[in-house]
């Protein structure tokens, strides 16, 4: 039994997480990402391997999304509405509410601004919405009769889930994108010990152990006020949901504190619903703002204006939030080449930026970038880094492998140096196998799960009764027999395991004969016999029968005259099969006399 | 298994199941009618009721009109209102282990039970059932602390003194039980004790018994449960709805192949349906405001009251009544609305896809944001200054014995052009009155009770089939004012076993299995045999580890080997441990084989004779015989223990072992 796991897209690289798992027989894949910095196929994730096989509805048995970022959901209407599939998706509440908006949003930036074709339509995203299925956190979710998933709180964004995917004993779990530690407007992740076979953890922070969260906070807010008040404008792209919030609800803070009046807007039309998807899933959201939702909202910011393309020739400083994120393209994009000219202003990337986009060429320090139609564009303002995302660094991830116990660990979504850093790191403290699989590659897991079977309460009892052993070093054995039925496995006595089967049992006995010189009387003889090996198995029941005859538990012996010789006695030993070990060793015990003299 | 009934409410259970090595308490309802039986608690003096006379024996002795008062004929108690508790002597409640509650009706007595019993276990419990039951012991706390009464009667309680008392507080049953009402303190200490929990998560209990909540359809967050091992299935079935109101649906699958089922929290009204009662409540609101007369709700804080103002949302216009304000009175009404709009997940479908919207899910919001609807948290404070008659009001307490209803039905008792309709199922609306008779106010009764009633039980009880059905007795016959109605009791095979407050039931069960788990290097040493087509069998020997109630069985450690020769002789020497277990041995031997087995290991005097059961097997030279029959083999020979080891195991290879 094995739990078999290949990476379409999530391997060594941050761009898309896609990935399958094959465990005991069930096929399940773990989110279907986009990869943001193509514009071509390779945006998407290559399911041919699948497909050469045959549907993918037929093979696979379910797919989960972990949480709403293009990287991990953007493929999924591409994947079951061009690709063919039609079986159960998993995602949760918050997940199922917000995926569907920021799909639409990014076909729009796609289809309607760049004019590309062959890209899914908005009737096709409906559609894969139908397929859904929203799970709650902690629920048992029964995919079938053997295969079940569970959520657990990741952090992250809101709605963002790790899931425990189990057949039978064998599990693996994987975290999507998660962090450890609280943030503004999250919890932190947490996971029981539910000893995986496999943990399958993103590693985009593999080997960062981040300062903490106070003074980037403070970093940000000093870098964005010293820009203010030189009269500069503040460039900050985000997703319309997530980190976005965090930032927002750090600035009102800020600005509410310091009585500033520049303005801060955000960009896009999302912000309303977004922070509406904020009020209505609060019970997502962190202990803090779920304890005050009732006296203030947190979502509901005064500072904070929506954005109009007009306010972005205005003259003096203000603080722009706009779509999306990596600044690949879109409003965030079109603020960038406006404002990239004048070094007094600033754009402060507060997130992750994948290879291939503006943001990360800004961020890798190229000045002079290439646009469309083969402009350059000269970048003079400030570009500042933040990681704001919230991510799980080193210290985060080796936190999770503590609270879940896994057996082996495989990482994704991260670059392959850092991986490898965390890899030993991992071995070397948990001593459980790390694998890292580039792209394209399978990773096979041996799994060895143990067999549950049935034990009659008849056997189990008698076992039990017996009650703690006294001697720890020499555990006692307990014997039954398993019968296998129809796949059903169950231990039961062998008494009754004869009887079920309708089968007697077939006694051995063995009968020896032991000459002993002994010129007393039989009975006297017995009775010799019988002191002496009372006095030796001092464990043993040792009786002396009225008839003459000894017993040792049930074996019997039996003293009688030699036929010829009067000096000569001759001991019967007659014990069953089943008292082997003790029959033998009386016979050798007596074939050696009696002692002289009787205590 | 057995069954402690601590509560005779039928729909405010609260039962202990021992279950297994652990003790599960299932539910803790108040029964609060007991206020009845007391004076209301007006929160401004009221003249009318301290001017009530003094209640006198019929003797003439004075010496409890104190404690009771007299009106229109019934007598009442002249104190802070008392709750009746669960039975706390049936057993000691502090080796409960975990308190699973189904709704939050049904936990208004955790604090008796965490902060008073010893109690040291978990609560379990839907996040919806702890925030809303926070609410509503809010309110209650609040509406009984802001009213305080110097005087708490006890004189009456004394069983001599109850005999000569009138019906119903001379039935009053447990008076000495009878508790004040609990702090605020203890309610944050008992709720601090409550893990949250989600519908279908499988909780273990100390690795013996696993519990899972499943949506009961009834009310938000309002769960049945399932108490399970793996070989015996409890099914708890409190307060449940089939009808789409606002909750998540009921989860009747689950509940299939039970052992045994417990019935609790049926509808309290099964002769009214919830729809034509709504309707009712509707059209007697608009014709009272349309005459110029005030509409007074008495209601809970949260559940029904969602719904009559989802009814409203979508009636007011057509009924003329946009001018009319809606009032919400208690302290928690904001808070009440506010998180209604926040479980997203709870929430039937319809309204979970608004969120998906994202809409607030239920149109309350729309009311409150039109002014429609404005919620206050007491008569006191901006209420007086935005009161404008005539007008409906939404307030508790159901009981009529405190909050701000009080007021209210002081205020508008005396016109006819009021009306008070009642909607709660909880209290008969009768009792609730008493206090204020004679009452001009028009009353009228639209008890909205979505739970199962008996045709609902019934049906559903045919879909899940469990083998026993254990229910309150109530519910084994007619309601006692319609004993003619044989169709409103629960119909089974077998017949349903019903308890009574205090007394302790056996649940049937029989269970012949347990899980164990084989380990992986043991499984591989096994040696299966196939005795029959498709049945095979093997001798497993193994070590019994048993930890948290879980079984495993490892591979034996291999025996020490023992190093040097000289040592193996002393070994042999002594004496052999506890009983080695051999296995047992079936099958027989066929004579002329094994004959031929001898000769082939070197046995060349071999002489068979026939027996009337067998054979006899002689060698001759070795002076040694061997007995063959059909189920036994019997090995008779002297002094040469090689030989006789050689013969047995020859004998074994033609049998099977067990």
């Amino acid at each position: 039994l094995l739990v078999l796991c290949w990476c379409p897209g999530a391997g060594q690289d941050v761009g898309r997480s896609c990935i399958l798992v094959s465990i005991a027989g069930k096929n399940v894949m773990l989110d279907c990402g986009m990869h943001m910095g193509y514009n071509d196929d390779r945006r998407f994730p290559d399911f041919s391997y699948i497909t050469q096989n045959g549907r993918l509805t037929d093979f696979l048995d379910c797919v989960i999304i972990s949480h709403f970022h293009l990287d991990h959901c953007g493929a999924l209407p591409y994947f079951s509405e061009m690709v063919g599939y039609d079986g159960p998706i998993y995602m949760t509440h918050p997940t199922k509410a917000i995926c569907p908006i920021l799909l639409e949003d990014y076909r729009k930036i796609t289809v309607d601004k760049k004019g590309e074709t062959n890209f899914f339509t908005s009737q096709m995203i409906k559609d894969c919405m139908k397929k859904v299925v929203a799970v709650h956190l902690h629920q048992t979710v029964q995919v079938d009769e053997e295969l079940e998933i569970k959520a657990y709180y990741a952090g992250h964004v809101l709605g963002a889930a790790m899931f425990q995917i189990k057949v039978g004993c064998e599990s693996v779990v994987y975290t999507g994108d998660y962090n450890m530690t609280p943030d503004r407007h999250l919890g932190a992740a947490w996971i029981d010990k539910c000893r995986p076979d496999l943990l399958i953890s993103e590693s985009t922070y593999a080997t960062t152990i981040r300062d903490s969260k106070r003074c980037r906070e403070r970093d940000f807010l000093k870098k964005v006020h010293e820009t203010v008040e030189r009269g500069g404008k503040v460039l900050i792209p985000v997703f319309a949901l997530g980190r976005a919030q965090e930032l927002c609800i750090l600035l009102e803070t800020f600005w509410e504190r310091m009585n500033l009046k520049a303005p801060i807007y955000f960009s896009t039309g999302l912000t309303e619903k977004a922070n509406h998807y904020y009020k209505l899933f609060i019970t997502w959201t962190n202990q803090k703002i779920r304890k005050t939702f009732v006296q203030r909202n947190m979502f509901e910011f005064k500072h904070i204006k929506a954005f109009d393309r007009a306010f972005a020739d205005n003259p003096g400083p203000m603080v722009v939030f706009a779509t999306p994120g990596m600044l690949h393209a879109g409003q965030s994009l079109q603020i960038f080449r406006k404002w990239a000219g004048n070094e007094k202003n600033m754009v402060i990337m507060p997130g992750y930026c994948v290879q291939g986009t503006v943001g990360h060429k800004i961020l890798s320090g190229q000045r002079k970038l290439e646009m469309e139609g083969r402009q350059i564009l000269e970048v003079k303002m400030q570009v500042e880094y933040m990681s704001f995302s919230a991510h799980a660094d080193a210290k985060g991830i080796m936190q999770l492998i503590r609270q879940a116990e896994p057996r082996n660990v495989l990482l994704v979504h991260g670059e392959a140096k850092k991986m490898e850093f965390l890899k030993q790191k991992i071995e070397q403290e948990f001593h459980v196998s790390c694998f890292m699989p580039a792209n394209g590659e399978t990773t096979t897991i041996l799994t060895n799960p143990c067999i549950p079977v049935d034990i009659s309460l008849g056997l189990l009892k008698r076992e039990t009764a017996i009650g703690p052993l006294p001697d720890a070093k020499k555990p006692k054995l307990m014997h039954g027999t398993l019968l296998m039925k129809d796949n059903s496995f169950r231990l039961i006595s062998p008494e009754q395991a004869l009887k079920e089967l309708g089968l007697a049992e077939h006694q051995l006995r063995f009968t020896c004969r032991v000459h002993i010189q002994d010129p007393r009387k039989e009975h006297e003889t017995g009775l010799r016999v019988y002191n002496h090996l009372k006095g030796i198995l001092k464990d043993y029941s040792v009786q002396h029968l009225p008839d003459g005859s000894i017993t040792v538990e049930s074996i019997l012996i039996q003293a009688t005259a030699h036929s010829e010789d009067q000096g000569t006695k001759v001991l019967l030993v007659s014990w069953t099969y089943q008292d082997e070990e003790l029959g033998s060793y009386l016979t050798s015990l007596l074939k050696k006399g009696l002692p002289q003299s009787t205590p | 298994f057995l069954q402690y009934c601590l509560s005779g409410h039928p729909t405010l259970p609260c039962n202990v199941l021992k279950f297994k090595s652990t003790t599960i308490m299932l539910d803790c309802g108040l029964d609060m009618t007991s206020t009845l039986n007391f004076l209301p608690l007006p929160l401004v003096q009221s003249p009318r009721l301290s001017k009530l006379p003094g209640w006198v024996l019929k003797d003439g002795s004075t010496f409890l009109d104190k404690e009771l008062k007299e009106c229109s004929g019934h007598v009442f108690v002249d104190s802070v209102p008392e709750f009746c508790l669960p039975e706390t002597e049936l057993l000691d409640l502090s080796t409960v282990d975990v308190i699973l509650i189904s709704n939050y009706h049904c936990m208004m007595a955790l604090p008796y039970i965490t902060e008073y019993t010893g109690f040291t276990g978990t609560v379990y419990a839907t996040e919806p059932t702890v925030q809303i039951g926070r609410l509503l012991m809010e309110e209650l706390v609040n509406s009984i602390e802001r009213v305080p009464k110097a005087q708490s009667a006890s004189m009456w309680k004394n069983k001599e003194v109850q005999r000569l008392l009138p019906a119903p507080l001379k039935d009053a049953v447990e008076v000495s039980m009878w508790r004040k009402c609990y702090t605020m303190p203890e309610v944050n200490a008992a709720l601090s004790k409550i893990q949250l929990v989600g519908y279908s998560q499988k909780i273990e209990l100390f690795g013996a018994v696993q519990v899972t909540p499943l949506s009961s359809g009834y009310a938000l967050g309002s769960s049945n449960w399932i108490i399970q091992s793996h070989y015996e299935k409890v099914s708890y079935v409190s307060g449940s709805s089939l009808l789409t109101t606002h909750p998540q649906p009921m989860d009747q699958a689950s509940l299939k192949n039970s052992d045994v089922l417990i019935l609790t929290g049926l509808t309290q009204i099964p002769t009214a349906n919830p729809d034509g009662m709504v309707g009712e409540f509707c059209s007697n609101l608009a014709m009272t405001v349309r005459n110029g007369g005030n509409v007074l709700v008495p209601c809970y804080p949260s559940g029904v009251i969602y719904d009559l103002l989802e009814c409203l949302y979508q009636y007011i216009d057509s009924a003329g009544l946009s001018n009319v304000p809606f009032y919400f009175i208690s302290p928690v009404a904001n808070s009440s609305l506010e998180f209604s709009q926040i479980f997203a997940e709870w929430l039937c479908h319809n309204k979970q896809t608004k969120v998906y919207l994202p809409e607030p899910p239920f149109p309350h919001a729309e009311l409150i944001q039109t002014n429609k609807l404005k919620h206050y948290p007491s008569i006191h404070g901006d209420f007086s200054n935005d009161f404008k008659q005539p007008c409906v009001v939404f307030t508790g307490h159901p009981s009529l014995r405190f909050g701000d209803v009080v007021h209210f039905m002081e205020l508008w008792g005396k016109s006819s052009l009021n009306t008070v309709i009642f909607t709660e199922p909880d209290f008969s609306y009768l009792d609730a009155l008493a206090p204020y008779q004679p009452l001009a106010m028009k009353c009228v009764y639209c008890p909205i009770d979505t739970r199962l009633n008996f045709i609902q039980v019934s049906k559903l009880l045919k879909e899940v089939q469990p083998l026993h059905v254990v229910c309150p007795e109530q519910y084994t016959q007619p309601p006692p004012t319609q004993s003619h109605r044989t169709d409103l009791l629960i119909d089974c095979q077998p017949p349903a076993m019903s308890y009574r407050r205090a007394e302790v039931l056996t649940l049937p069960y029989k269970r012949r299995y347990e899980k164990i788990e084989i380990m992986p290097d043991l499984a591989d040493s096994l040696v299966p045999l196939e005795i029959k087509p498709g049945i095979s069998l093997a001798t497993v020997s193994a070590v019994l580890h048993t930890k948290d109630n879980k079984h495993v069985l490892q591979l034996p450690p291999k025996p020490p080997q023992p190093p040097a020769s000289k040592k193996r002789k002393r070994v042999s020497e002594d004496v052999p441990e506890c009983k080695s277990l051999k296995p047992l041995l079936s099958g027989s031997i066929p004579v002329e084989q094994f004959v031929q087995t001898l000769e082939k290991h070197g046995f060349s005097d071999v002489k068979v004779e026939d027996t009337a059961k067998g054979h006899i097997v002689l060698l001759q030279e070795a002076e040694t015989l061997i007995q063959l029959e059909e189920d036994s083999t019997h090995i008779i020979c002297d002094n040469d223990e090689p030989l006789r080891v050689k013969l047995r195991d020859l004998v074994l290879k033609f049998l099977q072992k067990f």
